[in-house]
């Protein structure tokens, strides 16, 4: 294999991960955006997204030779459970959020700390310690362009975040919810002068957020595993990308994923980094990061009024 | 009964001092750290592997297991306490992560996942600390000295400095305070308070395994300052008597068998939610300055 | 002439907006300076560029002939420099004595820090009677020692800004700055805050306000310096400033701005 061709394998890896990492990152920095609050639970919320896009899946192909309708049942699963965890989500947010916005900044922390604990502790309650995997849709036989294999799984991962994240582009750019997602996060005060219901939209960003995070669970079900604690570790990797490309901003949120995803596989391949210490990179990033550059790569940087 | 009894008396005290710890970093200066775990850990590896690879007793690893702690926590504490709490937050639990990476790995010095085991009783005056009681007494007079440690500290013009900075750093920092300085300072009594406890907890124990310091001993030292009451020591130790209780219920009354391990770990997060909805301020709430000097007349007025 | 306190041609920008222009400072010992200007003139940047809350692009700042630009904050309250805040920055939860010690925190006599530390540590009670007593000085200065026990939060507005310049009091400085003192006062309020300010000078405190009340500033202060789009465009006594045209342009010409509490951010980028 030649050097190029090795190089061009990693960054498909690499892109793959990050393509993951940058869904995920999404949901903390649209609710940081808004509420200057990183939602602890949000990796927990993948987890569950993971879970029953995995049941709903398993149901739905029942005992169907593999086939078109397979890929099918994939697609429904991921949506019905991005739906599920949206509404997870929102409920969340209302119960052990809301009540705590005029409280202290450490309230809503703890608040999101004790979620995420609840979540990732019923879940081993209710479906297990060991880790599943979800069965490919397909025949996952790599594809080989140009000297470069891919798993038909990766390219279906690259598909669906390319997807998820243009839709979101688009949504926040061009529609009037979008629109008003916006307004609120830069200024809510003003923005519920000119008449928009900010309890509305930060409910509906938690929303969205959740079924971002449920899509990444599901592809992370794909690629990897899915056990009760894998929320924290991914959700903190996405946090970390959220950091690097700038919390808060979105475009930044899906840069630092992939900036992220490239890093860890290249970091491995090329700087020999052994691969139990893998999981320490993306916090050596999150360090450096935030001694040289707080504000990540697009973010604004952020002065309190003395 | 009662052996539970002396088990929840026990692991209450070696909880207890990383609660101090914790209440010092997040009751008194309002950080979020979510390290203990980490430092717990290495005070616990100090212990083991100074008492079985090198033979040192029991008692000589207790101050290098606090200074080292002491000292991981001022390295953690330097780059990270410049951060916003959500930040610092996750940042201090990322430590804790690679700690525990490390000491998974890291073979040759700590054995691995297997971890060390063996590690020798301690011996105060030709008697060999075995019974409970004995260990009763030896974790509770480590707590007794910290607490009144801490509570000295807190009441002296640091402990003010500290609180302080916790109310609002820009203008602690205009009335001479080095927020800085103070935030390292908490930061490093905390860890040392938690590496005491795990030099206790490895000698408890007799041995030490990476699967013992994971993130859920971070959220009980925490859920027993916020259920105790942050920034009041006596009721952190209240909370870390509670948070033990509910660790030892189902297997006291007997009913472990249909009572999962989750269970408990989920009530810890559901005191958490409930108590920062209904009850932020904690069991006891926050402990007042009072000076002697303010008596009747003024405060009557 | 001995100044106190010196800027030269002292810039702070945001990104493209220059809040403080090339502006030149100067405090007089012993005297009241007012600053004044339009909202978003750049004085409360150029008060946290002198007190060390923020770094200025370029220009320097000396207090007694010494260099102290860039200093942090806390260097700069122990070189005798002290302030209050235009959105008050009391420590809410704590009493409103503890607020007052806070203030006298580094005032622990001489010596080295860790055996200062290790002194306070064991003679604790001693030093918290003086420390106490010291700081009740303060709280009698203001009339408002009966509040003592009180949370700071829970006292009224006016207390409010009283405590924060007891507190200010307590660090001993020689310089005191004050940002908008008599923001939401009332006018009888207001009068006491200028024979409080009187008595403040009359302590041997130079007292340094920035403050939109024309007719607290004309009435106490020795020496204005006026500031419009982050350039000093007037310094003088009270009679010259009224006169100067360019501040009737400015600002008296408009109108009357006594009660615009709505101030702009004035570090919003």
């Amino acid at each position: 294999m030649s050097s190029i061709a090795e190089f061009f394998q990693h960054l498909v890896n690499g892109l793959t991960l990050g393509g993951i990492y940058a869904l995920i990152a999404l949901g903390y920095t649209m609710v940081y955006g808004i509420l200057k609050f990183i939602n602890f639970a949000h990796g927990d919320i993948l987890m569950v997204g993971a879970y029953l896009g995995l049941f709903i899946f398993n149901f739905l192909r029942g005992n169907s030779a593999m086939g078109a309708w397979w890929f099918a049942a994939f697609i429904i699963a991921m949506l019905a459970s991005m739906c599920i965890c949206a509404l997870l989500g929102m409920t969340i947010e209302k119960l052990a959020y809301k009540p705590l916005r005029k409280a202290t900044r450490l309230a809503p922390l703890l608040s999101a700390i004790g979620v995420s604990f609840m979540l990732s502790n019923g879940a081993a309650w209710a479906w297990g310690t060991q880790s599943r995997k979800l069965d490919y849709p397909f025949d996952n036989t790599p594809i080989n362009i140009l000297g470069i294999s891919i798993a038909p799984h990766q390219i279906l991962i690259l598909a669906v975040a390319t997807i998820m994240m243009v839709i979101l582009t688009l949504f926040v750019s061009k529609s009037r919810m979008g629109k008003a997602m916006r307004a609120t996060s830069l200024d809510q005060s003003t923005a519920k002068l000119m008449g928009i219901n900010s309890d509305q939209i930060i409910s509906l960003t938690f929303g969205i957020g959740s079924a971002l995070a449920a899509c990444g669970g599901m592809l992370i079900a794909l690629d990897i595993k899915v056990y009760a604690t894998m929320g924290t570790m991914v959700g903190l990797k996405a946090f970390v990308a959220a950091v690097v490309g700038g919390i808060g901003n979105i475009g930044g949120a899906m840069l630092g994923g992939l900036m992220l995803g490239l890093l860890e596989t290249f970091g491995i391949a090329l700087l020999g980094i052994p691969t139990s210490y893998k999981d320490a990179i993306a916090f050596a990033v999150l360090i450096i990061v935030l001694l040289v550059k707080p504000e990540g790569i697009m973010g604004k940087v952020e002065r309190e009024k003395v | 009964m009662l052996n539970f009894f002396l088990l929840i008396v026990i692991y209450a005290g070696i909880y207890a001092l990383m609660a101090l710890g914790q209440n010092m970093i997040t009751g008194y200066v309002g950080i979020l750290s979510l390290c203990q775990a980490g430092f717990f850990a290495v005070g616990s590896y100090v212990t083991a592997i100074l008492t079985v690879n090198f033979g040192w007793s029991f008692w000589a690893t207790v101050p290098v297991a606090i200074l080292l702690s002491a000292f991981l926590g001022v390295l953690i504490g330097l780059p990270t306490l410049r951060l916003k709490g959500d930040y610092l937050a996750i940042a201090t639990l990322g430590f804790a992560e690679i700690l525990r990476t490390v000491i998974n790995n890291w073979d040759s010095l700590t054995n691995g996942p297997n971890g060390i085991s063996r590690i020798p009783k301690a011996v105060i005056f030709g008697y060999t600390i075995k019974s409970k009681y004995a260990y009763i007494a030896l974790i509770w007079v480590f707590v007794f000295i910290v607490w009144a440690l801490f509570e000295r500290i807190a009441k002296s013009r640091m402990g003010r400095a500290l609180e302080a900075v916790r109310e609002d750093e820009i203008a602690a920092s205009s009335m001479g305070i080095n927020v800085t300085k103070y935030k390292v300072w908490a930061f490093a009594l905390g860890a040392a308070a938690a590496g005491l406890a795990g030099c206790l907890q490895a000698l408890y124990i007799g041995s030490v395994m990476p699967g013992t310091y994971v993130f859920m001993v971070s959220i009980m030292a925490l859920c027993m300052v916020v259920l105790g009451g942050m920034g009041n020591f006596a009721a952190v130790i209240l909370g870390a008597f509670i948070i033990q209780f509910i660790s030892y219920f189902p297997q006291m009354v007997g009913l472990s068998n249909i009572i999962p391990a989750q269970a408990r770990q989920i009530l810890f997060g559901l005191i958490l939610v409930l108590m920062m909805i209904y009850r932020p301020q904690g069991i006891l709430g926050r402990s007042k300055r009072k000076y002697k000097t303010t008596t009747g007349k003024e405060a009557s007025k | 002439m001995s100044s106190l306190l010196e800027t030269k041609s002292l810039t702070r920008a945001f990104g493209g907006v220059v809040a403080v222009n090339s502006v030149d400072f100067n405090v007089e010992k012993g005297l009241i300076t007012g600053l004044i200007g339009p909202n978003g003139a750049g004085k409360t940047t150029l008060f946290n560029n002198i007190t060390g809350l923020d770094v200025p692009s370029s220009g320097k700042v000396y207090y007694e002939g010494k260099d102290i630009t860039g200093y942090p904050a806390h260097k700069i309250c122990r070189l005798g420099i002290a302030r209050t805040f235009q959105n008050i920055r009391l420590f809410k939860d704590l009493s409103v004595i503890d607020n007052v010690m806070i203030g006298l925190h580094f005032k622990n006599g001489k010596g080295s820090r860790l055996g200062l530390a290790i002194k306070s540590f064991i003679g604790l009670k001693g030093e918290q009677t003086v420390m106490y007593k010291r700081a009740m000085k303060w709280l009698d200065f203001f009339g408002m020692s009966h509040l003592a026990d009180e949370p700071a939060g829970s006292l009224p507005y006016g207390y409010q800004r009283e405590l924060e310049i007891a507190r200010a009091l307590a660090t001993e400085p020689k310089l005191l700055f004050l940002d908008e003192p008599a923001a939401g006062m009332n006018p009888q309020e207001t009068e006491s805050l200028m024979e409080t300010i009187r008595r403040i000078r009359d302590l041997g405190v130079t007292v340094v306000l920035i403050e939109h009340d024309m007719k607290l500033v004309m009435n106490i202060c020795d020496n204005i310096t006026v500031l419009n789009y982050g350039q000093k465009i007037a310094q003088g006594s009270a009679s010259d400033i009224q006169k100067d045209p360019n501040v009737i342009e400015a600002y008296l010409g408009k109108d009357d701005e006594d009660d615009d509490d709505d101030d702009f951010d004035e570090d919003r980028e």
